[in-house]
Formats: structure tokens, C-alpha cells, sequence
């Protein structure tokens, strides 16, 4: 069986041109990744600084692939219940109780089978994405969960199942593409990231940054897209406390075309430096040395 | 394909493969048999070009952005040398040396017989004795012995209350157990189970400076962070300061102390050179501090303090990590000695932000240090 593969993703390059087609820009390292992830049935492990495309490079896969995003956000003290499935716990009483005052209530037994029943499991994201005929599972952030989750993981990514005391196993018919994301809070488990294809994910140089702009932002002038790229690029060099990444530039660049401004200045710079600047240390310090900044 | 055709005149592509492989785990990458058959499945889609085969291998052998210059430089090693000249033998960690419980410098009394209770007593005094002696003017046999009272350290990490809920007596209404309870009684409702918040080990960050002034403290430091590190490995991060930020958790990780310390010394370039604490500081901070290791962490800086020229840096990191911190503790060895006073400019822009000003020149005082850390 193919999986996924077919002719949008037989190749690294093919694959690399259908991204660029729904507005994500690969090079050819990420392409390779993420060609293999396919081809291998691995899940991708990616991470790299906030705002360089990991997550986005999900939602391109799910829309390349035809499949649909399933998206579990972590956080630390996700459990099975919220991650994997859940007993629908007040339908489940209900049933028992209406078993018991039409006194079709028969040996404890029945009356456990009758109330473990399909009906009442509630599919949270894992179990969904296992159930999906064409799914892509993003696992976001799984460095914010703790190491018990990451024992969930395991079995989920390695076997495509989830064994459910209750019922049995349920096994992917079609294994999911899963896509892992870290912002190295924590260092993740080697035992989760051995099963994995790793990727890190760096800023993309300024001719690459100004592409990507074009491609999300439809009707940017030119000027302004190459002068964002370029102010980005010389934030990311300016020992900030925390650098701009692709996402906020392209935040920046939006909120200079909805101010109105036909190319970057130190007004609608300074009028806009929100967008891009999440520290009022790191606004104070360029504000002060905006025309470096902006000087070409 | 015979065998005899695949050793033959053409080398057999896997076996070059796997012996790059076997470089790399020489080299501190973690390579195990299960990324080795990723690896080779990964080159077989690729195809043996010089460049799929290092992209296969950085998306199958690497797990972490500190791996991805030690592959560069295996990769070159291996695939452009001469493969006329013999590989250098990758270096083997030293075999570790027995160290004993006893203090040997006790000979003045020579060969009392069979006797075995002075010398035991003698051996607890000595241990007394050198818990509060400094340790940076110990001898070779005191240090031996110092090694063997810090392996029976036994720290308690600190905790915190964890998001997840456990079992127990009071709390919220746990729907699971109580549905189960029902289910012996017939579906009647006889108990409410309760679940409440757990407890979970707390971060801990040791921020050891290795440089000159420190010098004599820091193999001490190094092995009291490793006995920290080994008991609590999941929660504990350990960084050395000098001219330049290093990570050394993972070196330290190894549970022989010997291994674990040879290790971390080959890591750190800059043991015993100068210190720029405030910058390197700022390294800790940005690469890791706010991203989440110092987030809610108990963060121990070990220093004298000695920051040539401007402080205002140092005082702005430290600033920094204390709204990052649960709780931020400075240990100067000179603390603890008569005469001192906290002037160097380096404590003199910290103190504002500590939490604790600790001494940590003997094991007496690395043992407080201990309590204040698990009562944090």
C-alpha cells in the first residue's frame, strides 16, 4: 500500500511544488522531511524558533494531501481523556437508569456491556484522527505536556492504535499523517523522538522571507514586502529578546497594508512596531535607532 | 548479487552506512539501532546521491538542533576522507576508579591489629571534619573521600502542585471511579470519588561558573550538580558559565560520576579562563530561560561574583530570571568566610534580586543548600 504517496507527493520536488501551491514555500530540506514522513509512515518531528512554520507547514500538508486537520493543542496535565477518548460519564448514568425503572436491567454483566457501549465513547482528537479515513494529526507544542502524555503518544504513533479497556482496540485503518511540534521548553522524551523524522525549522533567508510574504498576502506591493523582509531579517540580528519570526513579519506586513502606507517609514514603522515587537524592552530600544533600522 | 560480488571490487553501500552510523554514536549523537534501520530505509527512498544521503540522515539520526554541527562534521569526516588512511580510534571514556569510604591519610597510626573501632571512628570524625572544610583547599585523599560523600547525598527535589489529578480524599468529583463504584452497587450511587491536584517535581537550574576564580570549586560543584541531576534527571538542567554559555545536563545525565565528569570537561571549552557573567547570563535567558527552563524553576547561580566593568547587564538579566524563577538562590563560596562582604560589583548589582545569598564553600553548607532548595 501507497499511503499517501501518489503523484503530487512522489518526489521531494513534487512535493515541495504542491506546498508551494496552497501558499507554503519549502526548500529542499523540509521537503525531503516531510517527502520521508510520507513515504516512511514516520510522524515528523518539527522544531525550531516560534513563528517559523511548523504548525502552518500541517495545515499545508492536510490541505496538499486532501485529508483533514485534526488538531491537538498540549498543555501540561493533558491526559487520556482529553487527548485519546472519554466515557460520555452523565449519558452512562442516565442509561443505567433508565435500564433499572423499565427493569430491563439483567446481570451485571449485560448492564456493563450495554453501558461501555460505542455509543457513549466520546472521540477526542487522537481517537478521531485514528478513525479518519485521510487525516492529518498535528500534536502542537508537545513540549507544554507533561512525560505521562507522552507515554500515550508512544503507542498511538508507533502501533496506530489506541487500546481501550472497555472495548478493545481500535486500529487505524488508514495511519494518519502526524506532524509533532516543539518549541524546546522542555526537552521531549528520546524515546518519542526515535520514532520520529526530525526537522529544525530556521528563518528563512530575506529572498525566501519576501517570496512567502507574496505568497500569503495577496496584492502586497513589492516595495513593502522587500522592506519588511529586509527590517525582519535586521530585527533577527538585533540581540532582541525575542526576534520576529516569518509569522510576525507577515503580521507587520498586514498591518502596514491596513494602515495604509505604500512602503515602510519611520512613521508607519513606529505606528506599527506592535505587530512585530512583543517586548516593550525590545519597542524602547528600536524605537530609539528606527532610521538604522530602516536605512538600506 | 553473491556475497563474494558485494565485498569485492564494489564496497558494500549499507556497511559504509552503517559504519557512519557508528561515528556518529562516537560522536554524542543518540544512535540507536531502531534510527539506524530509519536511516537506511530513508537513503533506499531517497537514493545514494551525497546529498539525500546526508538529508536522510539529518531528519533520521539528529534529534536535537545541538546534534545538527556534530553531524556536519562526522558527515565530512567520513565521507570525504581519504579512505586509504586508518580512522582515528574514536577516545573511550576512562575506566572508572574505585574509590573507598575510608580517608587513606590517616597512616600516622600505622598497623593497629585487629582492632576495627578506632578506625572506624577516626573515619566518622574525618567525614565531620571535612564537611566543613572549604573545598577549595582540600588534598588529593580528602577529595577522594569528598567524591564518596557526595555519591551518598540523597537531595529531595523540590515539588509543585501538578495540573493532573490523582485519586483522593477530597477534591473534585472524580465521574470515572464513581461510575465504576456504581456499577458493583447496581448502578446505585453510593460513593462520590474525588480527585484532587498531585505534586511534581519542580525545575531545578544550577548555573555553575567554571571560570578561573572559581577554578578550585568547580569539580566539587560539577559532581554535587551531578548527584542532583542523577535524582531528579526529567526536572534538572545544569549550565556551566565562563566566556561562554554551555549545557552540560546531558553529559551529566550518565550515572557513573567518573564517565559523567569526563564528559562534561570535554564539553566545556572555556574551564578556568575569564568570566563575562553578565552576557552569558543573557545567553541563559534567551536561549533557554524564557522559553521555559526557568519558567516557575528553582534557579541556583554558583559564582564569586567577579564581573569586570559595566554590571548594569548582569543586574538586567537577573532582573529577568527572577519574574521567570520560583525562586532565585546565589551561591558564593566566599560567603561563608570570615570578613566578607558582599562588594564586588557583580553581588552588589545581584543582590536586589536574590531571593538567597548562600555560602557553598564545604559540603556542610552544599547541604543547607539542598534544604533551602526542597523547601522552595
Amino acid at each position: 500500500m501507497l499511503g499517501h504517496v501518489d503523484d503530487r507527493t512522489g518526489s521531494p520536488a513534487a512535493l515541495a511544488a504542491a506546498l508551494a501551491s496552497t501558499g507554503y514555500l519549502a526548500d529542499d530540506d523540509l521537503a525531503t522531511a516531510a517527502f520521508l514522513a510520507l513515504k516512511m509512515h514516520r510522524p515528523l518531528f518539527c522544531e525550531g524558533e516560534p513563528g517559523t512554520g511548523k504548525t502552518a507547514l500541517a495545515q499545508a500538508l492536510a490541505t496538499v494531501l486532501d485529508a483533514e486537520l485534526i488538531r491537538l493543542q498540549c498543555y501540561e496535565g493533558i491526559d487520556a481523556s482529553q487527548a485519546l477518548y472519554d466515557w460520555d460519564f452523565p449519558r452512562q448514568l442516565l442509561h443505567l437508569r433508565a435500564l433499572e425503572a423499565t427493569g430491563g436491567a439483567g446481570s451485571t454483566d449485560d448492564v456493563e456491556a450495554s453501558l461501555y457501549d460505542r455509543r457513549f465513547l466520546l472521540a477526542r482528537p487522537i481517537l478521531r484522527a485514528l478513525q479518519s479515513p485521510r487525516a492529518v494529526l498535528l500534536v502542537d507544542e508537545v513540549d507544554r505536556a507533561d512525560d505521562e502524555f507522552e507515554a500515550f503518544l508512544l503507542e498511538v504513533l508507533t502501533e496506530h492504535a489506541v487500546s481501550i479497556p472497555e472495548l478493545g482496540e481500535v486500529r487505524a485503518e488508514v495511519p494518519p499523517v502526524v506532524v509533532l511540534t516543539s518549541n524546546r521548553t522542555r526537552e521531549v522524551h528520546d524515546a518519542l523522538k526515535r520514532r520520529c523524522l526530525y526537522l529544525w525549522l530556521d528563518h528563512p533567508d530575506v529572498a525566501r522571507e519576501i517570496e512567502i510574504l507574496h505568497a500569503r498576502i495577496p496584492g502586497l506591493p513589492e516595495r513593502l514586502a522587500a522592506e519588511v523582509a529586509a527590517a525582519a531579517h535586521r530585527l533577527r540580528e538585533a540581540d532582541l529578546l525575542k526576534p520576529p519570526g516569518v509569522a510576525e513579519s507577515l503580521d507587520w506586513a498586514r498591518a502596514l497594508q491596513l494602515v495604509g502606507a505604500r512602503h515602510l517609514d519611520i512613521d508607519s514603522a513606529a505606528a506599527t512596531l506592535g505587530a512585530v515587537l512583543k517586548y516593550r524592552e525590545d519597542a524602547d530600544r528600536v524605537r530609539a535607532r528606527l532610521d538604522t533600522l530602516l536605512a538600506s | 548479487m553473491t556475497d563474494a560480488q558485494l565485498t569485492g571490487a564494489q564496497p558494500d553501500p549499507v556497511r559504509g552506512l552503517v559504519g557512519f552510523t557508528a561515528v556518529l554514536r562516537h560522536a554524542g549523537l543518540p544512535v540507536t539501532t531502531e534510527r539506524v534501520t530509519a536511516f537506511l530505509t530513508a537513503v533506499d527512498a531517497l537514493g545514494v546521491g551525497r546529498e539525500q544521503v546526508y538529508r536522510a540522515g539529518v531528519h533520521t539520526l539528529c534529534a536535537d538542533p545541538d546534534d545538527l554541527p556534530r553531524y556536519e562534521r562526522a558527515f565530512v569526516d567520513w565521507f570525504d576522507a581519504d579512505p586509504r588512511r586508518p580512522p582515528t580510534a574514536p577516545q573511550r571514556p576512562r575506566t572508572p576508579r574505585l574509590s573507598s569510604l575510608l580517608p587513606s591519610g590517616k597512616t600516622d597510626g600505622t598497623d593497629r591489629g585487629d582492632d576495627d573501632g578506632p578506625q572506624v571512628r577516626a573515619s566518622a570524625s574525618g567525614a565531620e571534619v571535612l564537611r566543613h572544610h572549604d573545598l577549595g583547599e582540600l588534598s588529593l585523599t580528602e577529595r577522594a573521600h569528598l567524591r564518596a560523600l557526595l555519591a551518598l547525598l540523597r537531595p529531595d527535589p523540590p515539588t509543585r502542585p501538578s495540573r493532573r489529578r490523582a485519586p483522593a480524599r477530597r477534591g473534585a468529583a472524580d465521574p470515572r471511579r464513581t461510575l465504576r463504584a456504581a456499577l458493583r452497587t447496581d448502578g446505585e450511587l453510593c460513593v462520590l470519588a474525588r480527585r484532587d491536584r498531585s505534586r511534581r517535581p519542580r525545575k531545578v537550574v544550577l548555573l555553575i561558573d567554571v571560570s578561573g576564580s572559581m577554578e578550585s570549586y568547580a569539580d566539587a560543584l560539577l559532581r554535587f550538580a551531578h548527584v542532583v541531576v542523577r535524582r531528579a534527571p526529567a526536572s534538572t538542567e545544569v549550565f556551566t558559565l565562563g566566556t561562554r554559555l554551555t549545557r552540560v545536563t546531558r553529559e551529566l545525565r550518565l550515572r557513573d560520576p567518573e564517565h559523567a565528569l569526563a564528559a562534561a570537561g570535554r564539553s566545556i571549552p572555556d574551564w578556568s579562563g575569564g568570566t563575562r557573567l553578565g552576557e552569558v547570563l543573557a545567553a541563559f535567558v534567551d536561549r533557554w530561560g524564557r522559553r521555559g527552563a526557568a519558567r516557575r524553576a528553582v534557579v541556583v547561580i554558583f559564582s564569586d561574583g567577579w564581573e569586570r566593568g559595566d554590571t548594569t547587564l548582569l543586574g538586567a538579566q537577573l532582573a529577568q530570571l527572577r519574574r521567570l524563577a520560583h525562586r532565585l538562590v546565589w551561591v558564593n563560596p566566599h560567603v561563608g568566610k570570615a570578613g566578607y562582604a558582599p562588594v564586588q560589583g557583580g553581588i552588589v548589582a545581584a543582590l536586589p534580586h536574590l531571593d538567597d545569598l548562600l555560602a557553598g564553600h564545604s559540603l556542610a553548607t552544599l547541604e543547607d543548600l539542598l534544604e533551602v532548595m526542597a523547601r522552595a
